[in-house]
């Protein structure tokens, strides 16, 4: 199991064996690199801990459990987690700042505790056979111990190809479930109890932040300040990802102010639409920092793709996470254990292109009979080739979907996944068949007790933060795709304190009209380039059917994926129907959103199925 | 081959990825049954104007010229009557 995650932890392995219960290690090893192997043990031995993550705040626990009396052998962050344990009991989770999958055995109360990061960072997958509970990293690791062969979770897929994600603990895999984030299992002989230490939460009666703009814009540059401080805390070089957005150009120059001058990574693309070049030199020059970018082609995307299924295990929509994975190969090549990103602002601060359509449409829905409100609209996605908003009566019934109910409770986000579920028209009949529940029904379902009666842009965060965030961009795009090259990933903004305080944040100082991070550009303002405050949100994108084909000839393996023989024995999708699709992308007609999201879905699909199912070589597709 | 032919034949083959042409019937709204969104009513745009060599002006692209086999068949024969 252990040697299934060796890119997760290629600096050396650790066991501990206490009659029925075993924990296995992969270290990758940053803080404390001579004396931090795992597993850690207390001073007695009867606490053991194996850890995947970084407890940033590992210092200042140190000093109060030493003050407490506790004795430390090592120097690692690892170590304050037995202490902390015997201190608190299951409650230290509560005193932790950092993201973690931790596994603790607690040999005098025979219990092993599992628990995951707030946010969901880190990855933590178990499953339960014949009285068993196996838990890892990654699914990789349980497959070869599983008792029965592998199998694909059809609602799992239904989800994905709704949400571009799996819901709440379900994962691809039949019968391998994910620790939830801010989850805590307490296992014992007699059964697994569940039980969430922390979620998102807004405030339901006014209990906003009263202070003025500006001293709200002051704390919460005070917040990011430290939350990248303390990520700065590592025995190892930390660098910082450079997308050109304003992000990773706050963390970068919060990291420049904390006395560090990081190397920096970015992604290049061809297309021009794509590209933010000029603004990440734009911060280069700014930061005076050294620079390093990686040139990411429609060729290189096609090659690296079923290594990045590989990792993902999962299908995914978009081709997105490949570059992401190109970046982190970088990032490696030139030393960097460590980088910092940007992900979460969008979710935390506001930042999405879904929270200001939710907004116009609204303000439509107030007045849907009118004939100039719709016209705002125009405004939503300037930067796509293919602008929906061109089409004017087009867009308006788009846009219109759910305008009768303005108050429901996924109204932001039904159109987005109305969109994605257009893709199973491709699934099979058979298929079809096997599918037995409601994915939207689902997810209302596992809503908290008060989602109502949230403000309407807070329940649009919420859903952003615990779908596509914590089980699509941290998972496919994020861990997942650094992990691949060994490279751990920090994220100021999901700092628990900094997404305490942005929940009191009223949403009128989130996004104030239609500005976007409006208080974050605020905070930063006068440290930023003008340029980068100014620019509008660009969606990081990258080229999905082009990396496939080339003058209308597909790569090998999707020809072999998607033939019709693979297609029919493989029997999630509909052969006839991808035939057709396959005949539009060489025609060179699939142009739209739909088209190319179905295609990825499938062929990452059938990707999936190869290498997980059928026990696929990826190295037949690919050199690594 | 009849506008109605081709046209018929485009959808099924591009938006519905089928040959069965049981399941579009002439006056089925594309947007209420979801068969088109506003970007696939660009790439409908496209087909027309290269199939019936025609150009779609902006004000043109309304729902009563294009949501329908029958509407579309309806607005070709009246740009070919005005050529």
């Amino acid at each position: 199991m252990v040697a299934a995650l060796h890119h997760r932890g290629p600096d050396g392995s650790g066991f501990h064996v206490d009659g029925s219960i075993g924990l296995g290690h992969a270290r990758l090893s940053i803080i404390d690199i001579a004396g931090g192997a795992q597993p850690i043990h207390n001073e007695d031995s009867t606490v053991w801990v194996v850890f995947n993550g970084e407890i940033f705040n590992y210092v200042e626990l140190r000093e109060f459990l030493a003050g407490q009396g506790h004795r430390f052998y090592t120097h690692s962050d690892t170590e304050v987690l037995v202490h902390l344990y015997e201190h608190y009991g299951t409650d230290f989770v509560q005193h932790l700042n950092g993201q973690f999958a931790i596994a603790l055995w607690d040999h005098k109360n025979k219990q092993l505790i599992l628990c995951r990061d707030r946010a969901g960072i880190l990855p933590l997958f178990y499953t339960e056979q014949n009285g068993r509970l196996l838990f890892a990293s990654e699914i990789k690791a349980l497959l070869p111990v599983l008792a029965c062969p592998p199998a694909l979770n059809p609602a799992a897929l239904d989800q994905v190809m709704t949400f571009w994600s799996t819901l709440g603990d379900t994962t691809m895999f039949e019968g391998v479930r994910q620790v939830l984030p801010g989850e805590m299992l307490v296992v014992r002989e007699d059964g697994v109890r569940k039980q969430s230490y922390w979620d998102w939460r807004y405030p339901t009666d006014d209990d906003y932040h009263h202070t003025s703009v500006d001293q709200q814009a002051e704390e919460l540059r005070a917040l990011l300040s430290d939350a990248t401080r303390i990520r700065l805390r590592a025995d190892v070089p930390v660098g910082a990802y450079l997308s050109g957005g304003l992000d990773s150009a706050v963390l970068a120059t919060l990291i420049r102010a904390n006395g560090i001058r990081p190397e920096t990574y970015s992604i290049r693309f061809s297309d021009a639409q794509l590209d933010e070049g000029v603004h990440q030199q734009r911060m280069v020059e700014h930061l005076g920092v050294q620079h390093h970018q990686v040139q990411c082609t429609e060729a290189n995307i096609g090659h690296e793709f079923p290594r990045a299924i590989w990792h993902t295990e999962s299908p995914i929509l978009r081709t997105a996470p490949v570059p992401m994975m190109l970046l982190s190969g970088l990032a490696h090549a030139h030393g960097a254990k460590v980088v910092l990103t940007g992900e979460g602002a969008d979710e935390v601060l506001g930042g999405y292109d879904i929270f200001k359509e939710a907004k116009l449409r609204r303000f439509w829905a107030r007045n849907p009979k009118s004939q100039w409100r719709p016209l705002l609209l125009k405004r939503l996605y300037p930067y796509l080739e293919f602008n929906p908003a061109r089409a004017q009566s087009y867009s308006e019934a788009f846009f219109g979907t759910g305008l009768d109910q303005p108050n429901a409770s996924f109204f932001a986000h039904l159109p987005r996944w109305n969109t994605t579920a257009q893709s199973k028209q491709f699934f099979s009949a058979e298929f079809k068949a096997r599918l037995n529940t409601d994915a939207i029904a689902l997810l209302e379902q596992s809503l908290p007790r008060d989602y109502a009666q949230w403000h309407a842009f807070n329940r649009s965060q919420y859903v952003e933060a615990k779908l596509l965030m914590a089980n699509y961009l941290l998972w496919s795009q994020g861990d997942r795709m650094l992990m691949a090259n060994s490279v751990e990933g920090r994220f100021p903004f999901l700092d628990h304190r900094v997404i305490e305080f942005a929940a009191r944040i009223h949403p009128d100082f989130k996004m104030k009209v239609l500005n976007e991070k409006y208080l974050l550009k605020r905070a930063l303002r006068n440290e930023l380039p003008a340029s980068i405050v100014s620019r509008s949100k660009q969606p990081y994108r990258a080229p999905d059917i082009p990396a496939f084909f080339s003058n209308g000839v597909a790569l090998e393996y999707v020809d072999a994926l998607l033939g019709e023989d693979t297609i029919k024995r493989y029997g999630y999708f509909d052969a006839q129907k991808t035939g057709f699709l396959l005949k539009k992308i060489r025609a060179g007609r699939a142009i739209g959103y739909r088209d190319n999201m179905a295609f990825v879905a499938i062929l990452s699909t059938q990707m999936w199925h190869y290498l997980f199912l059928e026990n696929g070589s990826r190295s037949e597709f690919t050199h690594s | 081959m009849s506008i109605e032919q081709q046209v018929r034949d485009y959808i099924l083959e591009n938006f519905l990825f089928t040959n069965d042409a049981s399941v579009l019937a002439n006056d089925a709204s594309f947007l209420e049954k979801g068969i088109i969104d506003s970007t696939g009513v660009l790439e409908m745009i496209f087909f027309l104007e290269e199939a019936f060599a025609l150009k779609v002006a902006d004000k043109e692209m309304i729902p009563e010229n294009l949501d329908s086999v029958d509407n579309i068949v309806r607005y070709v024969q009246s740009k070919q009557a005005v050529s």
